[in-house]
């Protein structure tokens, strides 16, 4: 499947998982996350109008730009740094093969 | 005692068009939910998303949705418990239900459906050290008597539209607001955002952007807040916090009524009648789960459905039901309204 790409998520235990993620099924990095069963809760769905999904970007792949809701979140999420991003708003795109992620911790 | 047919546990899409459904079958509803207003995530969450797989509605926002739901069970005439989560359920002698809220009040019925989506909405709290030691002395999470802080210097921290609605509404009581946010846009109505603004330039309020509330101090109660800001740390003087970062869901007391429960989900018989492992106790909507459930609006319709079906029958033993259309049948309403479908008309033509 020319189409996956590889992520190297690490959870809230410090355990890694890699997953393979299909770029050719509109999924986003929540979404992904869920496929797998890892404890993401993407409460609001993927809105970002929760940060139940928000993740710390370990590796320097280029990803699109915060959009303003994505930054309006995240000014009310907590345990965020600067490489925080919501899970749900990053899709799965072949440029992002090798993605390197850490969940961020549970409110 | 507040008594029904069926006791609805959350006034969310799934919770309130099973009163339609009941009220086909001619029983009574009354629904709990924790928010002040019926809608649950539609309207807590999402009211001006459009949600576009509702059959039929190619297009319709979250919140008109909640709204016609309303407008279609208004001829059942629903009770409602607003603004209280219900926290117990006790079984009587009689295999009704008791179910308490966590304001005491009280609501009895034979069959008890618990539609509550991802759980009670719960307010957000930041994580602060010793946060929860200033609980109701001097940090509070909502505004449940805007009179308390009459005179009182409060902090507020927030972006959204709760922080900047009680930072203009309690500007007007309190001794001083000041308003702390971690960036200096702000997410909420657009005139809301104005007003601040003009509060702000009139002096009428302080304005701490960008910038975090970092720690409480206090012997007793809360004293004072540390805000960073820029870099800078300092020491604020306040009676009241009110950290107003929305409401996240949880389970809650709900998990610990003898349910079976899996993954956050209260486990039910999706082949027959999504009753839980408790007879009388429905589970219907994303409060539920079972092989193949999908957490989406019209299976929690279709859910509610199946389930008056069967609730009539615990209901009524002895009396037997067949399924009607609406299209024959019409609805007719508790209120006494009618609707109906016109009579054709037949005329001869000479």
């Amino acid at each position: 499947m020319s189409s996956d790409i590889r992520v190297f998520l690490t959870d809230r235990e410090g355990e890694l998982h890699k997953l393979t993620a299909p770029t050719d099924m509109q999924m986003n990095l929540m979404e992904v996350c869920k496929a797998y069963e890892l404890p993401v809760e993407g409460t609001c769905g993927g809105m970002a109008l929760c940060a139940s999904c928000q993740c710390y970007v370990e590796s320097e792949h280029l990803l699109p730009e915060r959009s303003d809701d994505e930054e309006a979140m995240l000014a009310e999420a907590f345990y965020v740094r600067e490489n925080s991003r919501l899970g749900c708003q990053i899709q799965m795109t072949p440029d992002l093969d090798g993605l390197k992620i850490t969940l961020a911790p549970e409110e | 005692m507040i008594k029904t047919d069926i006791l609805i546990i959350g006034a969310g899409p799934t919770g309130l068009f099973t009163v339609f459904e009941a009220g086909l079958l001619k029983l009574k509803c009354h629904l709990i939910d924790s928010l002040p207003m019926p809608g649950g995530q539609c309207a807590e969450i999402y009211p001006k998303k459009p949600i576009y797989d509702i059959p039929s509605h190619p297009e319709i926002l979250a919140g008109d949705l909640v709204k016609n739901l309303e407008e279609q069970i208004e001829p059942f005439q629903p009770g409602f418990t607003l603004g209280e989560s219900a926290v117990s359920i006790e079984k009587t002698e009689d295999d009704h239900f008791i179910v308490t809220t966590d304001q005491g009040t009280q609501h009895q019925a034979p069959v008890v459906a618990i539609a509550g989506g991802l759980g009670t909405f719960e307010p957000r709290k930041p994580p602060l050290k010793n946060l929860e030691q200033y609980e109701e002395k001097g940090v509070h999470y909502m505004v449940k008597n805007p009179e308390y802080f009459r005179d009182k210097t409060v902090v507020i921290a927030g972006g959204g539209d709760s922080a900047l609605d009680w930072t203009i509404f309690l500007e007007k009581i309190a001794a001083s607001v000041t308003l702390v946010h971690r960036r200096n846009e702000f997410r909420g109505a657009l005139d809301s955002v104005e007003k601040v603004q003009e509060l702000k330039n009139k002096g009428c309020i302080s304005l701490i952007t960008p910038a975090e509330v970092t720690a409480l101090k206090g012997e007793e109660k809360l004293e004072a807040l540390t805000v960073s800001h820029q870099g800078n740390s300092k020491d604020l003087e306040c009676d009241a916090f009110i950290p107003l970062f929305g409401l996240t869901p949880k389970l809650g007391p709900i998990a610990d009524w003898g349910l079976e429960i899996e993954k956050n989900a209260i486990k039910v018989d999706n082949s027959l009648d999504y009753q839980t492992n408790i007879p009388g106790i429905y589970a219907i909507g994303d409060v539920n789960t079972y092989p193949g459930k999908l957490k989406l609006i019209l299976c929690g319709f279709h859910e509610a459905t199946l389930m008056c079906q069967s609730a009539f029958k615990r209901i009524h033993p002895d009396k037997r039901n067949v399924l009607k259309y609406t299209t024959v049948s019409g609805v007719n309403g508790f209120d006494g309204s009618q609707k109906q479908a016109a009579k054709s008309t037949i005329k001869s033509i000479e």
